[in-house]
């Protein structure tokens, strides 16, 4: 049985298909099977974070509609053979997804998958609903920023009435807050909500923060997933999410500025 | 206090102003969530009977619904005009 993880926020932007390239990469790179499917349908991008552009053939609507088996559609990664990418669709027909389609991929993926990540569009539209439809884990991903934390507890509040598990009274959704962008100098000025500012409103379980990084601008410009770049602080912050998720206990990091400028040291605080 | 401290006190924090902001809000919202979906039905009637008696607007009237572990509350308030009416 698959495990199925939304990666989602309500709010445009926040960096879902970042994380969800990053994490599919990190699990699968641990040796697990792993499928991340593009929800946005419409606005395909997924494969471009990925790498893979060039070679989508078939997309996820293709197999909903039957015109392509899902091993067609599939596309394999050339830098890890656990990992598989299934592409949205172009299509500009907003109910081209539908949920017995979903739930129908969903299964067969379940069979021989064991995690499945769902990038979600923006929004609270079908897209966005159908992404977390299905799902056992959200990856929650807040800016911290006002309303990127107001719209993530919108998501909240879809993701514990609307969802399967949520109609069926199964056990609810496991949520977890993924903070990205995050500018620990800004935050010690007093210019940016903190950790524990956003933890305080959303109380979530925290799996990681992710520090404001140039390397996630290099990491896409070449369709690289950033948790491939071991050096970079955010590609750093992945790897402790996966490991986290998996049940390792890691110490959090990036929360606080480590390196000290001249300035600082002079003035102390 | 250090020398840093003492020019940050003299800026507005914003990031506190952002969290207070969104504390009320959230709450706000959360609360909403949970109401019946009769409740806007129910504010339309109720304003309606009201109305036929005396003469107050359309916001004069609010329902909130409130529930914590113990009870559900259905709160009614209804503000009268201030010229009395005969
Ligand atoms: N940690 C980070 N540091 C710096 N830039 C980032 C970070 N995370 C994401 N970004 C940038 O933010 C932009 C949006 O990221 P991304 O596409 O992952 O967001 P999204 O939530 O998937 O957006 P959409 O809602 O449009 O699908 C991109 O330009 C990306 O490079
Ligand atoms: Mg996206």
């Amino acid at each position: 049985m698959a495990r199925i993880i939304v990666v989602t926020s309500g709010k445009g932007g926040v960096g879902k298909t970042t994380t969800s390239a990053a994490i599919a990469m990190g699990l699968a790179k641990k040796g697990f099977k792993t499928a991340v499917i593009d929800f946005d349908v419409g606005l395909r991008n997924l494969d471009l974070i990925m790498g893979c552009e060039r070679r989508v053939v078939y997309d996820f609507v293709n197999v909903i509609n039957g015109e392509a088996t899902l091993n067609q559609a599939l596309i394999k990664d050339k830098r890890c053979n656990q990992l598989f990418i299934l592409p949205a669709s172009q299509t500009r027909d907003k109910d081209a997804l539908t949920k017995e389609g979903v739930g129908k991929i969903l299964k067969e993926l379940s069979k021989t998958f064991k995690y499945i990540i769902c990038d979600s569009p923006a929004g609270i539209e079908r897209g966005a609903n159908l992404a977390m439809y299905f799902a056992d884990d959200a990856f929650v991903v807040t800016n911290p920023e006002v309303a990127s934390v107001r719209d993530s507890d919108r998501m909240l509040g879809i993701l514990s009435s609307k969802s399967q598990r949520a109609e069926n009274n199964d056990e609810a959704i496991k949520e977890y807050l993924l903070l990205s962008r995050y500018n620990p100098k800004r935050v010690k000025l007093g210019e940016m909500l903190s950790v524990d500012d956003v933890q305080d409103i959303l109380s979530l379980h925290l799996l990681g923060v992710i520090p404001e990084s140039q390397s996630v601008l290099t990491a896409s410009n070449s369709g690289i997933p950033v948790i491939l770049d071991e050096n970079s602080d955010a590609g750093q912050a992945y790897t402790d999410i996966v490991n986290r998720y998996l049940g390792e206990e890691v110490p959090h990091r990036f929360i606080d500025e480590n390196k000290k400028g001249l300035l600082g040291r002079l003035f102390g605080s | 206090m250090s020398l840093l401290d003492y020019f940050k006190s003299t800026k507005p924090n914003s990031a506190k102003v952002a969290k207070e902001r969104l504390q009320i809000l959230v709450a706000h919202e959360r609360r909403s969530r949970h109401q019946p979906s009769y409740l806007p039905e129910l504010q339309k009637e109720l304003l309606a009977v009201i109305q036929k008696y005396i003469k107050v607007d359309q916001d004069a009237i609010s329902v909130n619904f409130d529930s914590d572990d113990e009870q559900e509350t259905l709160e009614l308030n209804i503000i009268l005009p201030d010229e009395p009416q005969t």
